[in-house]
């Protein structure tokens, strides 16, 4: 059954990839949306089994609660051996159930979405090899699976952001995500080699079960000893960063947008760009052991949060809105799983997956709409042309800005519970940034909802003539993740974060009480009803932020302008998105160019050439013409020449005569 | 082993018998030739070769067919050897040897190890490509062509069989002629330039390698190689050995500074002489590092490791941003190819048994990726006849299956995992672990750079709109252009998935070298090094002296045991091999990579 779940979706995306031509685009979509259908169904299937037999799989699996199939050694040289096989325990299963269902509801809306575009079975066969490739990476058993993972869903992602290859800004966007991505991919890289030599085995139950003792290992690094399993959490986690586009690595995600919108729902909200919070997750036994490197993935991720969260206010596509959205909503995850609050991270990676989508699938069907227009400006007054949308889009939107009883409240909120318990200084910070960008996610996220919905429409009369519901293929799907939007919180917490997260999570997810942040919100939650104030927070700030939303953009739509005005630099500085893209532009894009020009010309052409081969058949020219110059043909010239040559060699022998006499 | 008698003879040789057909052929064919001799001219000067009308009969593709022919036949008897391969024994197989000169004491030795045994695949394989490849592009001296062709089989072939040093030289030496001619004479308009630039560089570095092969035979009296791997060499002629074989490797590889013959001698040769170039000829450099350098002169080649490294690093790097910068697909495709080799020589030098078999495998899958790629340009080149990459652009419109063959072997190329480019690289990047983690750092910034310069080179000819009017009339690949890439296509797929089935024979002869290599270096006297207070230092290091495995291990190699099995790598057992067994690392600026002492002892 698991092996079907994973390798469905791989079977159908060579069907419709290689077949599409002859069984036509039609049965493309069918072939691929059942395929993944039938992985969902029988994904669930997995979850609830092992969930009611929860006991006797325990019991028939030992003590790790692990169960894993094994297909077939890949790599085996000397000490390096790699298997392919699926490893299945409650983590990959409820990503399995996360991967599986959205990218059902996201072929389903492809249907739909794509129904215009000539090259639908390309595009099927994308997505379901997406799929293949997330599945492998959640199912890996070792560092080099998940690496194939991590580089299979990398590829899928550049040819589905590339895929209207005619656009130029499609391609560089393609390019820039799968570059960026192997930035994250060398330390990543680095880091399972670093695996490989410490624990002499780069397969998760023999790393895991070694973490312990490696702790008191160092590696030595320039010359100072660093503890090895830091180093080695801080080489993965710049994989993770680059996935999950996290501060620094995160430019790729906002230029990711060129692909078609159901690819972002998918790859850029739901599934792909949660990778890195899969690893945090996945690997928690080794961060266990490495202090400094939570503390460092909490600052960077409170950071990303913050950052994409002040970029997402000031952006006019509606599409990149919600794409720093999910930046900032990765910050979550990323600190959360700093502070060892794992199961609220895993909490919110599911939650999110659930709202996001439909805000990114709500977002398409308000594009498809429009005739294609992204730039919110163009729009507004459309609400009641397309009611169903407006209305999911509102489910979404107030589950993205964390209000009671909608999903992302409970994720979100204990998330930031476990923030304010963990009592330490990054995660004060990180309680402080949460709750502070809560106010502003209800900020942008109403402000998209108002602009794109409200107000008097700014779009032309042919594009308004043509706004239209779209059609039930694409609607379905949106009702299917707005109900999870709706209740994935309530039904969840108990399991992922609650009383019975131990039974749930069983042994998969480690870490030591000490720094257990969900540990500690037991605690302070049980204990200290002072603090209870500061755990509502986050709810009020979040309808607050809705209110200042309702307030600039419908009450005083004047408003908004003026702030801009008032704050010039500020908004600038946002909304250029902090520069980075420039700063990248200058430090590397650009040396990187003219250093490949220069060493090109000067160092090949004008060195290396210019003094070896060339340099040396110059030589050898200038020889020989000069030696042929005494071939002048006279016969007096070589008369002269021998008669030297004579003198000399007489001369020569009369003097050693001569130093033999004397 | 079913085939004692003459089976590698006869894959060696059995080209010649295409030759003597496709020379006597004539005789009998006299009248179509000669009919057909300015029918074939004219077609050269047609644009669309493939286009060109065959007024032509069978006759004059009589060569062609021969050429073919012989060189598929070759292939299928080489497969013989793979599946004949005893893949358990780390010594010579279908071993040959015949008396040859009697009055020079020079026999005929051949045989093949798991090391060599992919190497003559590669070239089987790729003979019978090219001569398809070049089915409708060369028209010009098809005759001389398929001739040189197969001559270059031989040699190649030859080469990698021989186990005689002599016979080994002499076909080193060979290849160059059938290649020299290959880019001289079917090569583009500058090809003179480039066939002399390659001649004098590769020639350059044989000749010092001719000498230091006469030394060696005068110093152990046999040019047998099987007995030369025996011998151990006196250190001092160990270190001019190395050089001057070196020299000859170097330039073959091509290392950086050695490197600038190679976009040059690619961009003027016609398709089929790049594949062999970029898929065999470089290979050779590789293989003579692995079958002398290493194992014959194990002590100066610990000694000139970091050297190796420094020039791999700066080739990788160096090398990729050139590629970032070019014009012409081409030489970017080689510039990349000398970054791709240059994460070869790191791996060969990490003296690792996941270090050398990553290298071998990286060998071999940049032979395949890298002549596809080459391929890849010849399909547009013969229908545009330019190779200029701003020409292009948007072609995936025209020809959709030519993009989805370009794009597998685009990322290939990148390594992504699943093909053969990336287990290759990733055992490379073990091995270079293993010696230093800043090494591994810096080999693995040119996997970010070869994603930004190939996928440029993809985006810049495949993607994008297509607004160029010569382009709209390009057609798709044809069913000959296909089958030239069906190979290809599979065998890199199997490398990524399934790469144990290369992995496992040249597994026994890898560890065997390796270990050779560790047990040789463990004998050795301090002295024997020249940068002996390194050594010194080394061995007195006081932290490493308190660790009992460190004594226990020092106390081995002094007492000049053979560690038994160097490819474990439990803990103590890598920490051993490391600190003892391969004084290189220490002589690299930053010390040894990991240091696996519990802190609690400082």
């Amino acid at each position: 059954m698991e092996i079907l779940i994973v390798f469905l979706p791989l079977l159908a995306a060579l069907i419709a990839g290689f077949g599409g031509r002859w069984i036509g685009a039609r049965n493309s979509e069918i072939i691929t949306t059942l395929a993944i259908f039938t992985a969902a169904i029988l994904g669930v299937m997995l979850f609830a089994f092992s969930l009611n037999h929860g006991a006797d799989v325990t019991h028939r699996l030992g003590v790790n609660d692990v169960k894993i199939i094994p297909i077939f050694q890949w790599v085996s040289s000397g000490s390096f051996t790699v298997n392919w096989s699926l490893r299945l325990d409650r983590l990959s299963e409820v990503m399995i159930l996360v991967v599986t269902s959205v990218s059902a509801m996201v072929h389903l809306y492809s249907i739909g979405y794509m129904s215009h575009d000539p090259s639908r079975p390309r595009f099927m066969a994308y997505l379901s090899l997406f799929t293949f490739a997330m599945l492998m990476l959640v199912t890996a058993n070792d560092f080099l699976q998940l690496y194939f993972g991590w580089e299979g869903v990398g590829f899928a992602s550049y040819a589905l952001i590339g895929f209207w290859y005619e656009r130029d800004s499609a391609n560089k966007a393609a390019i820039k995500a799968f570059v960026v991505n192997r930035v994250g991919d060398f330390g990543f890289a680095l880091g399972v080699l670093a695996v490989f030599s410490l624990f002499g085995s780069i397969g998760f139950d023999a790393v895991f079960n070694g973490a312990e003792e490696a702790s008191r290992r160092t590696i030595n690094l320039v010359g100072y000893d660093v503890p090895a399993l830091t180093l080695i959490c801080l080489l993965l986690f710049v994989g993770a960063m680059g996935k999950s586009a996290q501060l620094g690595l995160h430019t790729w995600l906002p230029d990711a947008m060129e692909g078609p919108t159901p690819v972002s729902a998918l790859i850029h909200a739901a599934t792909m760009v949660t990778a890195g919070v899969f690893m945090l997750c996945r690997l928690s036994p080794l961060f266990a052991h490495a202090e400094f490197a939570r503390d460092v993935v909490t600052v960077v991720g409170a950071a990303t949060c913050l950052f994409a969260a002040t970029v997402a206010l000031t952006q006019f596509d509606i599409k990149r809105v919600i794409a720093y959205s999910t930046c900032s909503q990765l910050g979550y995850m990323v600190f959360a799983a700093g502070l060892s609050a794992y199961g609220a991270a895993m909490f919110h990676l599911v939650t999110h997956a659930a709202f996001k989508a439909l805000l990114f699938l709500g977002a398409g069907g308000v594009i498809h709409a429009m005739s294609g227009e992204q730039d919110m400006r163009k729009m507004g007054g459309i609400w009641r042309l397309i009611p169903v949308t407006y209305g999911l889009m509102w489910i979404g939107s107030l589950a993205l800005a964390g209000i009671p009883p909608f999903a992302g409240y409970y994720s979100k909120h204990s998330i930031l519970e476990a923030a304010l318990a963990s009592g330490t200084v990054f995660g004060n910070w990180a309680y402080i940034v949460g709750t502070l960008v809560a106010f502003l996610t209800a900020i942008y996220s109403f402000r998209l909802i108002f602009l794109a919905f409200h107000g008097p429409s700014r779009a032309g009369e042919h594009t308004m003539a043509h706004v239209h519901e779209s059609p039930w293929v694409m609607l379905l799907p949106l009702f299917v993740l707005a109900a999870g939007a709706l209740l994935l919180g309530y039904y969840g917490e108990e399991w992922f974060v609650g009383e019975a997260r131990r039974d749930f999570w069983q042994h998969v997810l480690v870490a030591s009480p000490d720094h257990d942040a969900l540990v500690k919100a037991d605690m302070l939650y049980g204990t200290s009803l002072l603090s209870g104030w500061r755990m509502i927070l986050p709810s009020l700030a979040g309808g607050a932020g809705i209110l200042v939303a309702f307030l600039l953009y419908v009450i005083f739509p004047g408003w908004p302008h003026r702030i801009v005005n008032m704050f010039a630099p500020v908004h600038r500085f946002f909304y250029h998105k902090w520069y980075f893209d420039e700063l990248y532009d200058f430090l590397f894009v650009q040396p990187a160019q003219k250093l490949g020009r220069f060493l090109w010309q000067t160092g090949d052409v004008k060195t290396i050439d210019r003094f070896g081969p060339d340099g040396i058949a110059a030589v050898t020219r200038l020889g020989s013409r000069f030696v042929s110059g005494w071939q002048t043909g006279y016969v007096y010239h070589y008369a002269f020449a021998m008669l030297i040559g004579l003198v000399a060699i007489i001369s020569w022998f009369l003097l050693r005569q001569s130093n033999g006499i004397f | 082993m079913m085939f004692d008698g003459g089976l590698l003879s006869l894959i060696t040789f059995l080209p010649l018998l295409g030759i003597a057909v496709i020379l006597v052929a004539p005789l009998f064919l006299r009248a179509d030739v000669k009919a057909t001799a300015p029918a074939s001219g004219d077609a050269h000067h047609a644009h669309q070769p493939n286009h060109a009308p065959h007024h032509v009969s069978w006759k004059s593709d009589f060569p062609r067919w021969v050429a073919l022919i012989t060189s598929g036949l070759v292939f299928l008897l080489s497969l013989l050897l793979w599946t004949g391969f005893d893949a358990t024994l780390p010594g010579f197989q279908f071993e040959e040897n015949h008396q040859w000169i009697q009055a020079l004491g020079l026999r005929y030795h051949a045989g093949i190890d798991g090391i060599s045994l992919f190497f003559v695949l590669l070239s089987t394989l790729l003979t019978p490509i090219c001569i398809l490849a070049s089915w409708r592009s060369v028209t010009m001296r098809v005759r001389d062509y398929m001739i040189a062709f197969l001559l270059l089989e031989i040699m190649m072939v030859g080469m990698f069989a021989a186990l005689n040093i002599v016979t080994f030289y002499v076909f080193f030496e060979g290849v160059l002629i059938p290649m020299f001619l290959i880019v001289g004479i079917w090569g583009g308009e500058r090809r003179v330039y480039a066939a002399f630039k390659f001649f004098l560089y590769t020639l350059t570095g044989s000749v010092l390698m001719l000498l230091a092969i006469l030394a060696m035979i005068h110093n152990a009296g046999t040019s047998d190689m099987v007995e030369l791997l025996g011998y151990s060499f006196p250190v001092h002629w160990q270190y001019i050995l190395w050089l001057a074989f070196f020299a000859a490797f170097a330039v073959k590889v091509p290392m950086w500074p050695f490197h600038t013959w190679l976009p040059d001698a690619h961009v003027e040769a016609p398709t089929a002489g790049s594949v062999i170039l970029a898929g065999v000829l470089l290979k050779m450099g590789g293989y003579g590092f692995l079958r002398f350098s290493i194992p014959m002169f194990p002590i100066a080649s610990a000694e000139f490791a970091p050297f190796i490294f420094t020039l791999s690093v700066v080739a990788i790097i160096y090398t990729s941003l050139v590629a970032l910068a070019q014009k012409d697909m081409k030489k970017l495709i080689a510039y990349s190819s000398v970054a791709h080799m240059g994460f070869v020589t790191i791996g060969l030098f990490t003296l690792s048994s996941q270090g050398v078999q990553g290298a071998v495998l990286q060998m071999i899958s940049h032979g395949l990726v890298s002549g596809a790629l080459f391929l890849c340009v010849g399909v547009v080149y013969d229908r545009l006849h330019t190779r200029e990459i701003a020409r292009y652009g948007g072609i995936v419109k025209v020809m959709p299956k030519y993009a989805a063959i370009f794009m597998l072997f685009t990322f290939a190329s990148i390594g992504l995992p699943l093909t053969s480019g990336f287990v290759g690289e990733i055992l490379i990047l073990v091995g270079a672990y293993q010696i230093h983690i800043i090494l591994a750092a810096l080999a693995a910034l040119g996997v970010i750079l070869g994603a930004a310069y190939a996928l440029s080179l993809y985006r810049r000819v495949i993607f994008g709109k297509l607004d160029k009017a010569d382009l709209q009339d390009l057609w798709d690949v044809s069913r000959r252009e296909i089958a030239l890439f069906v190979p290809l296509v599979i065998l890199v797929l199997w490398m990524g998935i399934y790469p144990q089935s290369f992995l496992s024979p040249m597994q026994a002869s890898i560890d065997k070298l390796v270990e050779n290599y560790h047990v040789a270096i463990a004998q050795a006297e301090p002295a024997d090094f020249i940068v002996q207070h390194q050594w010194a230092k080394w061995q007195q290091k006081p932290v490493l002296s308190q660790d009992p495995m460190v004594v226990a291990a020092a106390s081995l190699s002094q007492s000049s045991l053979a560690p038994s099995n160097l490819s474990q790598s439990n803990l103590s057992q890598s920490n051993l091999s490391q600190s003892n067994l391969s004084p290189s690392p220490t002589r690299l600026p930053l010390s040894a990579s990991i240091i696996a002492k519990p802190t609690d002892q400082d």
